[in-house]
């Protein structure tokens, strides 16, 4: 980075915070909604401090109410603002699925109207949270047509890429992961920056195997990385950073280049954006490749509550060192 | 409709227009309809036959930067807003000259530019959008009203309930309303819901609500026109039930005989165009040959509309691959 920096560190949810903050300066058509965001500060306190500074046209709470804030904020971006939607935690985005799927992501198709629009989503587990404050429910809307989907891993990428997401002309979804909220800090730079959508990083190079993942699973990677480098194993960790659109030609170097490949996520397995991008590499890459294609996902259950059964359920470091191992030996 | 309040509180032009987007839009859907049993016109056809005068009181009663989020039988209002016949039977003959350019068919059309936010099959899905819509204009202190409906049906869902109840506690400027037309495909309201008038559901939200004549277009202006001007003052939403009858099946293919054939007796004689001719009549108005007049006219534009759809160039296949996402040079930086 060039930009001046000061050597403050930044948390991920303070990243968060930031973006929402310095876009509603920017832009007065940028408000937001949500459960509890306004006094309380959200159940997460991302929103904290922004009622008294901007007030309660632009800091709105909402009633219990998901299909009908998110159907409002639509209307509200078509007639020309910027609605920036709370939920306050992934799994209740169900509620408002139809509104997403069918309402938001369409239109433009439809009818030509554009509607820029983002939904925050605080989404993944290892927070004890059980089946219903856990959830990644990324898969359905991977599915939809119409909507872009972002999943930050680290603070740069959560500020920048929400500044990106307002500003894009298109319903986003933001899901940011609250596993790393406090866990995940970094200094940023002072200046106003957006990191663009459809845009995958490499957040470690390496020439032996690649890792793509996003999420909170970046750091699970990062870390079986350095274990798997004292064994002589080089991983290649791309973070995706956007689901939709997809970069694919980032992929796509990172395969040709390792020829081995591991699919990580925290969303479980069957039908998850993995096996998508599996199916993309057996396309597109089929003649590089040296091995089977591994994906390292949760299994198709809910995410348990209890803690030997969420650590069971989750996606662990030894999983990949010992998906990493078996690879080796193509 | 008493004559004498009419006269005094609607323009003798107002009347008369009204009247022409009454034939209007009877001509148009008779011919659509046409259309379809020719094969002509493939996919649903849903019209509001027997119903045109809620669509048209309504949207006469709206100011041009108004928004509406149409019901699916409200043909009516996106002709106000300034759809010729022309594009809307393109649309139908899913034509690249009509709104959607063939994306989607029948009247799943809109255009923020013409105020008319385009429906969605899912009943009830635009009346939190509509809420939204009010709530961009209460944010931005504009003198603007949304106006959005569903059937007696689309009430039973939970985004009308959502929306009521958001609507009502930020007191938005948003009138809704109801088509209670009796029943939701060939579901009866009985079955429906557990109360006659849908507009007691209103109360529930704390939201003001009025029970009005589907079938007399002065009585749909008038109370459309108090609930809007309520609105734009600042009074919050209103909701208005309007009773009609459905005169056709859900959509054409529908023989609808799950209707008693007595009950659409009973609403023939209530057909919104011969009750607006006798308005007009004992208002001294218009005589029969305004009317007929009137019919003439309406059917050469509609002429005009289905030659120029015909002419026009269907889409090409790859077409379908555009649209999907909006850039960022269709909205505001």
């Amino acid at each position: 980075m060039t930009t001046a920096t000061t050597t403050h560190e930044v948390t991920y949810v303070d990243a968060i915070s930031q973006a929402l903050d310095e876009e509603m300066t920017r832009d007065e058509r940028v408000f937001l909604m949500g459960e509890d965001i306004g006094t309380y500060g959200g159940a997460f306190k991302v929103t904290e401090g922004l009622l008294q500074k901007y007030g309660e046209w632009r800091v709105l709470d909402t009633p219990l109410s998901e299909s009908g804030f998110v159907g409002a904020a639509i209307g509200a971006a078509m007639m020309g603002l910027r609605p920036v939607v709370e939920m306050q935690f992934a799994d209740f985005i169900s509620c408002a699925f139809d509104q997403i799927t069918e309402v938001a992501a369409k239109n433009h198709y439809r009818w030509g109207a554009a509607v820029p629009l983002v939904i925050r989503a605080p989404f993944g587990g290892g927070v004890h949270g059980g089946p219903f404050h856990s959830e990644c429910p990324e898969g359905w809307f991977f599915h939809s047509p119409g909507l872009k989907i972002v999943a930050p891993s680290t603070p740069y990428d959560a500020k920048g890429l929400l500044k990106a997401a307002i500003r894009d002309p298109n319903p986003v979804l933001y899901f940011e992961h609250k596993f790393l909220y406090r866990r995940i800090k970094a200094v940023l730079p002072q200046e106003d920056f957006v990191v663009p959508l459809g845009k995958a990083d490499v957040k470690r190079r390496g020439r032996d195997l690649s890792v793509i993942t996003y999420g909170a699973m970046v750091h699970l990677a990062l870390e079986a990385a350095e274990l798997l480098n004292k064994e002589g194993i080089d991983l290649e960790v791309v973070d995706l950073r956007t689901l939709i659109p997809l970069d694919k030609e980032t992929l796509y170097e990172s395969v040709r280049k390792t020829s081995k490949v591991i699919l990580l996520h925290e969303d479980n397995k069957t039908g998850g954006i993995g096996a998508e991008i599996a199916a993309l590499l057996a396309e597109e890459c089929f003649d590089c490749l040296d091995g089977p294609i591994l994906r390292i996902a949760p299994p198709d259950t809910p995410v348990p509550f209890s803690t030997p059964l969420e650590e069971f359920f989750l996606p662990k470091v030894s999983d990949i060192v010992s998906g990493a191992r078996r690879l080796a030996a193509y | 409709m008493d004559q004498a309040t009419v006269s005094n509180d609607i323009p003798r032009s107002d009347l008369l227009n009204m009247y022409w987007y009454l034939r209007l839009t009877r001509s148009l859907e008779d011919r659509i309809t046409a259309l379809y049993r020719q094969g002509r016109i493939v996919g649903g056809v849903y019209t509001s036959h027997g119903m045109e005068a809620i669509a048209v009181g309504y949207a006469s009663a709206l100011q041009p930067d108004d928004v509406i989020a149409p019901f699916h039988r409200d043909m009516g209002a996106f002709l106000i807003r300034g759809f010729t016949p022309g594009e809307i039977l393109a649309q139908y003959l899913g034509k690249r000259t009509g709104p959607t350019k063939g994306k989607d068919g029948n009247v799943h059309m809109g255009d923020l530019k013409r105020g008319m936010i385009g429906f969605v099959s899912h009943l009830a899905d635009n009346l939190p959008v509509a809420a939204g819509a009010a709530l961009a204009f209460k944010i931005r202190r504009e003198a603007r009203v949304a106006f959005a409906g569903t059937g007696d049906g689309g009430t039973s869902r939970g985004d009308f309930h959502e929306a009521m109840n958001f609507a009502a506690v930020r007191r938005l400027p948003v009138v809704y309303f109801c088509t209670n037309n009796q029943y939701a495909y060939s579901t009866p309201v009985r079955c429906q819901m557990a109360i006659t008038d849908v507009v007691e559901r209103a109360k529930a939200y704390g939201m003001p609500g009025d029970i009005v004549d589907g079938n007399d277009v002065a009585a749909v202006y008038q109370a459309s026109r108090r609930a809007i001007a309520n609105a734009r003052a600042g009074n919050g939403p209103t909701f208005l039930e309007f009773k009609t009858m459905r005169m056709h099946g859900h959509s054409e293919h529908d023989a609808a005989k799950y209707v008693p054939h007595e009950l659409l007796e009973e609403w023939k004689a209530k057909d919104p165009i011969l009750r607006a001719e006798r308005l007009l009549m004992t208002l001294g108005y218009a005589d029969e040959s305004y009317f007929h007049d009137v019919g003439e006219r309406v059917r050469k534009e509609v002429d005009a509309g289905t030659e120029f759809a015909e002419q026009s160039p269907l889409p090409e296949g790859p077409e379908t691959l555009t649209g999907v996402f909006a850039s960022v040079d269709e909205v505001s930086a």
